[in-house]
């Protein structure tokens, strides 16, 4: 906790979301999902965010990974105001700055676990020996080392979600997302797979977790609590409303 | 300068890393992929062997054309036709028809441009040689005709004017009569007879041409006479034959009286052939009441030829150009469904940085990777069958280096026009929504 107070001092948050909301037009009914949000997050930050299904969680983490732009508000990410991004840019944003882990791994089938993890680089116009080289060095990190020419299909979920974790890590981003992480995976896998987040955080990298399973807030060094599009509760501020500062 | 340079070799790399990616797709759904190939195989297949096989046609007929002489209008006496459905009482009677000398010198003093004219006049008989004979033509004739006629003497000589004038009991044969009555010796020097009429061969020239189809038929009477014939001086022939010509035919006699068989006129220059063509068929109306002549103007013919080419262009380009669509279409739907299929992968792509622009690109590559496979087994296929018909079915068939190219070029084009549209599509597609689909 003294190391997080401590970062709570450092004048650059990595990401800054400022009265954010988003709305959906559904035929003639405006939905807002999200109603205003107010959040800071600063570098070797490891928050999870939990909510009811239905709270926002995933506009959210849309909004948060530059899938989707905000409709009010201001979103920074690494300094950089990214709220009106035009689609290229973007997309640029996620490549290089966030790194995503989805509930079902997402991995590209026809790809070998190597070749899924240097994605990320492949469109950051990475030469084919780098990225080769980081992609190697990741898939021994995560104990894939002797799978490197297999296919998603020949491996695991747990397996899988590695690559997935290795695969959010090739482009050294300022955040990572992990959207229902262990949703699909059994205890024992889920475990492998949240101790391999608390080392990457041992290791200074900043985390975001979304999930529904309770069981993580004790995991995280913040938890951040949404309810109808709105910050009910944050561990960092307990007085809730988000306000910081 | 520099940053060019690495733009460059980052976009190269770029477009290897798709290609590799793309032949992966493709690779995962084999038999798909090659299905849809075969659209655009069929097509560019299609096209190259029909290219092939009508350039080879109409080659043929071009060139049989062309032997006629593009410069030439070549006249030739014809029995008339209310004459032969006439009663018996008239078999016996001398028939009189046909082209006369007075025509020929009609012709060169009033038609101009005329240069040379070559008639010929024939006599229809057994040629003998020794114990040998064959069935052939006497053909009288004038020193200028393998000139004239695109006809080259193979051995010794044509007949000169001098032996014109003394009119020389001289003979020149055609190749396949030469064969037929020389099978082993050499001819030059020996003695033919027809009738009761002794030649000495003093040269061997060409076959004349194969005719190319009913346009350009230019034998009179029965085609089997033309290859055996030999040639011998006009002043010769009517010395020796007389101005009346006799044939037995099944049991009864025919005689018809005919100065000249054929004349071939030569014009100076190319483009007065069709106004002199004109004029010497006025001409030969005022003096012929029956119609006992033909003409035949090759350049005409030719003309007509290329224009049957142009149609016969058109109408496969056509064919080609719907296969190709066909094909394209087959691409264009299975890039749709792979574009649906694939949702998920785009969604995924999206969320690791790839713009709309490399979306595109993927897509397209898998287009032009399927449309340019396609289309270079259609290449090789559509070189190999030209060989095969014109191996088994003794036709010829032309392959210009043009045909393949553009085929080839025509089967990437339609995978980039048909790959568009799909490629946008999957580029359009936003992440949220591509990430979400099942």
């Amino acid at each position: 906790m003294d190391e997080q107070s401590s970062a709570a001092t450092l004048p650059k948050p990595v990401i800054q979301l400022k009265g954010v909301e988003k709305h959906y037009t559904m035929g003639s009914i405006v939905v807002k999902a999200l109603q205003g949000i107010d959040l800071q997050v600063f570098p070797k930050d490891y928050i999870s965010i939990l909510g009811p299904s239905g709270c926002g969680k995933s506009t959210m983490l849309n909004i948060l990974g530059c899938l989707d732009k905000p409709t009010l508000g201001e979103y920074h990410l690494d300094g950089e105001d990214v709220s009106q991004l035009e689609d290229d840019r973007l997309s640029q944003v996620r490549g290089k700055r966030l790194g995503f882990i989805f509930q079902s791994y997402n991995l590209i089938q026809q790809l070998t676990v190597l070749e899924n993890i240097e994605v990320p680089l492949f469109y950051q116009g990475i030469s084919e020996k780098d990225s080769r080289e980081i992609a190697v060095d990741l898939a021994g990190q995560v104990g894939l080392g002797k799978r490197l020419d297999h296919r998603p299909t020949e491996l695991s979920g747990g397996q899988q979600q590695r690559v997935a974790i290795a695969r959010a890590l090739s482009n050294d981003p300022a955040v990572i997302l992990a959207d229902e992480a262990t949703g699909n995976l059994d205890s024992k896998s889920g475990g492998d797979i949240l101790e391999i987040f608390d080392a990457l955080n041992d290791r200074g990298k900043t985390l975001i977790l979304i999930t529904h399973d309770e069981g993580m807030a004790d995991r995280t060094n913040r938890t951040i609590r949404l309810k109808d599009g709105l910050v009910q509760f944050d561990s960092k501020s307990p007085n809730a409303g988000g306000q910081q500062h | 300068m520099k940053i060019d340079e690495i733009k460059n070799t980052v976009s190269l790399f770029r477009l290897k890393r798709s290609i590799i990616l793309g032949v992966k797709s493709l690779w995962m759904h084999k038999l798909r992929s090659l299905l849809t190939a075969l659209g655009i195989v069929f097509g560019v297949c299609s096209v190259i062997a029909m290219l092939a096989i009508g350039e080879g046609a109409s080659y043929e007929a071009q060139q049989q054309i062309k032997d006629l002489g593009s410069q030439n209008i070549i006249l030739q006496s014809i029995k008339p036709t209310n004459t032969t459905t006439a009663g018996e009482q008239e078999r016996s009677l001398i028939l009189e028809y046909g082209l006369t000398f007075r025509d020929i010198s009609q012709i060169q003093s009033t038609i101009p441009g005329v240069e040379v004219t070559v008639p010929s006049r024939d006599v229809k008989d057994f040629i003998w040689r020794l114990s040998l004979s064959v069935d052939g033509t006497a053909q009288g004739t004038v020193p200028w005709f393998p000139e004239m006629k695109n006809r080259d003497v193979i051995k010794g000589r044509f007949f000169t004017q001098v032996e014109m004038e003394r009119r020389s009991n001289v003979c020149i044969l055609t190749e396949s009569l030469a064969r037929k009555l020389f099978p082993l010796d050499e001819p030059i020097g020996s003695a033919v007879r027809m009738q009761r009429s002794y030649f000495r061969v003093i040269g061997v020239i060409e076959d004349k041409p194969t005719s190319a189809g009913s346009e350009t038929d230019l034998s009179t009477e029965d085609d089997s006479g033309d290859s055996m014939a030999m040639l011998i001086p006009i002043t010769t022939l009517a010395d020796h034959f007389g101005e009346v010509l006799f044939k037995y035919r099944s049991g009864s006699f025919e005689a018809e009286k005919v100065e000249v068989h054929e004349v071939t006129v030569r014009i100076e220059e190319a483009d007065r052939v069709l106004p002199a063509a004109q004029a010497i068929r006025h001409m030969l109306e005022r003096n012929h009441s029956d119609s006992d002549y033909k003409m035949t103007v090759p350049l005409d013919l030719l003309r007509r030829a290329e224009r049957t080419k142009q149609i016969f262009n058109i109408v496969l380009g056509s064919i080609a150009a719907i296969s190709l669509i066909v094909g394209g279409i087959g691409i264009m739907n299975i890039m749709l469904a792979t574009v649906t299929e694939r949702t998920r992968e785009i969604g995924i792509r999206r969320a690791l940085g790839a713009k709309r622009k490399d979306i595109v690109l993927q897509f397209l590559i898998e287009t032009v990777l399927l449309s340019g496979t396609g289309g270079l087994i259609g290449v090789a296929l559509g070189l190999s069958i030209p060989l095969i018909i014109s191996h088994f079915a003794e036709m010829k068939t032309i392959i210009q280096l043009w045909a393949p190219v553009l085929a080839f070029t025509i089967s990437v084009v339609t995978g980039v026009l048909f790959g568009i549209y799909p490629a946008f599509r999957a580029a359009g597609l936003s992440p949220v929504e591509a990430l979400r689909h099942e």
